[in-house]
């Protein structure tokens, strides 16, 4: 009931809202969905995850354009390529913990950024990778809304397969490691190898929403590896609520929108930092549990009145 | 080898801002648990405070070398008073999230009002032109940030390590708890402490400010490098923090001879192939939580 409803509000957002902005929302929710997966449910905060949505961006670019390769082959090249990158870098994170682990993560991020801003030949350095067409046998891909529906039913999977990873035995076991590592070894549960898997797990999502992104906006930009690519959807993550899954959906929303309806004003233009950086200090200070719980009680609270 | 050697000293320069930076990072670390993000805007408001008190009032390098580390540290003594000290206790990621966020504003409010364009700020005259080392002649600027960071590192290494103050400010952060029992007033030295950290990244940004031209973004790609020097040298370690600090900046100079994309990789090479080998850093014992 719950899910047709979410699935039938993301079918009518392209029609409430303009379609580029809708598919934003949706491939961005997803990211911050790939963080909390990671932090809401494993404890472990990446600042790196930059790496795996732009370079997933920068793969699914390529086969699309140099390849001619229908669309979701692109996406599946862009996923695969992000997990892949896992594997080295999240075993090499994962040897730190805590604050440590997240030092770790935003250092190898700015190491793809540098690497990609060197490989100009490659990757069209600070211009970015250009011209990417989407393409789909039978199809007409080049409107925003043709391209949003086109895509919905990936990033759905993607959704999908985020919850069920959270409520699978793996999931269970991932939370009792967050919660307390040193039992969860006791039982006897290999602790290390689940949360590689689960790194490789979320960086293939945020891979996947990379991928999408990537098509949606025809380039690839040196912008989605940067830092401030994952501490945006970090905010996101903790704006939208942490361990709710779905709250970074909100989250993502919000931001957007906020972003959108700030974007004429002269002061988001030049410096969307102070915009951006200002709401994470609100939330740090002031909203730690992010909307999602505090829209469930003012919801709960709403309906108890009517009761 | 004239170039080799230029490039080493260059290394020790660059190094230089490393280990000042990631030895405020390890002060605050040790005393706080709070992974100061901010660092590098700090850094970056010490240059330009460097450039305005010359600009706007003709005081020279020497004057802001003092004044402007005094200045961030009370800035940072007010900060840690309004709102870090309600983040106290809670997962150091708050802390993190709120000196990332309290970086993008300081960040993207200068650059609103200075543009990206980089200012340009010269070397003292006294300090301008170059010294013969050996055959080959150097900077005499960049020879002077070398001798002062080694001194000002190893200085507050004695303090740290060596002292009655330092005592304290290292059982405080090994148990604050404990040390609080043995009648020390650990709170009380933890708002100076704060300010001291960002006072030595002002001090690294005046003295970056005739070696680089002061811009708003001059701070945020350092304090990632800075990040991956803490992790190689060991967090909270001061001693790991200042090696760290220099070693990464020779090896970066050191491997841009062999090719110039090498040095921008080097300290992330280090950093992996240092936790492969010694997750805990060079200097680090096992972590505290």
């Amino acid at each position: 009931m719950v899910a047709a409803a979410a699935v039938a509000a993301a079918v009518a957002l392209p029609r409430l809202i303009y379609p580029v902005l809708a598919l934003e929302i949706l491939v961005w929710g997803l990211f911050a969905v790939a963080i909390d997966l990671l932090l809401g449910f494993g404890g472990l905060l990446s600042f790196g995850h930059a790496a795996y949505w732009g370079v997933a961006g920068y793969v699914a670019g390529m086969v699309a354009r140099d390849l001619g390769a229908p669309f979701p082959l692109a996406v599946l090249a862009g996923l695969l390529g992000a997990a892949v990158l896992a594997v080295p870098l999240g075993y090499l994170s994962l040897r730190r913990t805590g604050i440590y682990f997240t030092m770790v993560t935003l250092a190898f991020a700015q190491m793809l950024y540098y690497v990609a801003n060197e490989l100009r030949p490659i990757t069209g350095g600070e211009n970015g990778l250009q011209g990417v067409s989407r393409t789909f046998p039978g199809l007409s891909l080049g409107p925003s809304l043709s391209f949003y529906y086109a895509a919905l039913p990936l990033v759905l999977f993607g959704y999908f397969a985020a919850y069920r990873i959270v409520h699978s035995p793996f999931g269970h076991v991932l939370v009792s490691i967050r919660d307390n590592e040193a039992r969860a070894q006791a039982l006897g549960y290999d602790t290390a190898r689940y949360k590689h898997i689960a790194f490789i797990l979320s960086a293939g999502l945020a891979g996947l929403a990379g991928s999408v992104y990537t098509l949606g906006e025809h380039f690839a930009s040196l912008e989605m590896l940067h830092w401030t690519t994952s501490g945006q959807v970090v905010l996101m993550t903790v704006l939208g609520g942490l361990g709710t899954l779905w709250g970074g959906v909100v989250g993502a929303g919000v931001f957007l929108m906020l972003r959108d309806f700030l974007s004429t004003s002269d002061l988001f233009r030049d410096a969307p930092g102070v915009v951006t950086g200002a709401i994470f200090i609100l939330i740090v200070l002031a909203l730690r549990h992010g909307l999602w719980p505090t829209f469930a009680v003012l919801v709960r609270r709403g309906l108890g009145r009517f009761a | 080898m004239d170039y080799l050697a230029v490039q080493l000293f260059n290394g020790l320069a660059n190094g230089s801002f490393y280990a000042l930076l990631s030895l405020g990072l390890a002060v605050i670390f040790g005393m706080m648990r709070i992974v100061n993000f901010a660092h590098g805007a700090f850094y970056m408001l010490g240059a330009f405070i460097a450039y305005f008190l010359l600009q706007q009032a003709g005081v020279g390098f020497w004057p802001a070398l003092v004044i402007a580390p005094l200045v961030i540290a009370v800035a940072g003594m007010f900060l840690e008073r309004v709102f870090l000290r309600r983040l106290a206790g809670l997962d150091p990621l708050y802390g993190f999230l709120f000196t990332f966020g309290l970086t993008l504003v300081i960040q993207d409010g200068m650059r609103l009002r200075f543009g990206v364009q980089g200012q340009p700020y010269s070397a003292p005259a006294e300090l301008s032109g170059t010294v013969l080392l050996g055959a080959v002649s150097y900077p005499t600027y960049r020879l002077f940030v070398v001798a002062f960071c080694l001194v000002a590192s190893i200085a507050v290494w004695f303090v740290i390590e060596r002292t009655r103050l330092g005592m304290a400010v290292r059982a405080a952060t090994e148990r604050a708890d404990l040390t609080r029992a043995l009648g020390v007033d650990v709170d009380r030295w933890i708002t100076p402490m704060f300010g001291f950290g960002l006072g030595l990244a002002a001090l690294a940004g005046v003295l970056a400010a005739p070696m680089r031209n002061v811009s708003p973004l001059m701070g945020s790609e350092l304090i990632i490098l800075t990040f991956a020097v803490v992790v190689i040298g060991g967090m909270g370690s001061i001693a790991g923090a200042i090696v760290a600090g220099f070693l990464v900046g020779v090896l970066s100079s050191v491997g841009a001879i062999f090719d110039p994309a090498v040095e921008g990789i080097v300290v992330f090479a280090l950093m992996a192939v240092l936790l492969l080998v010694r997750p805990s850093g060079l200097f680090g014992s096992i972590e505290t939580r």
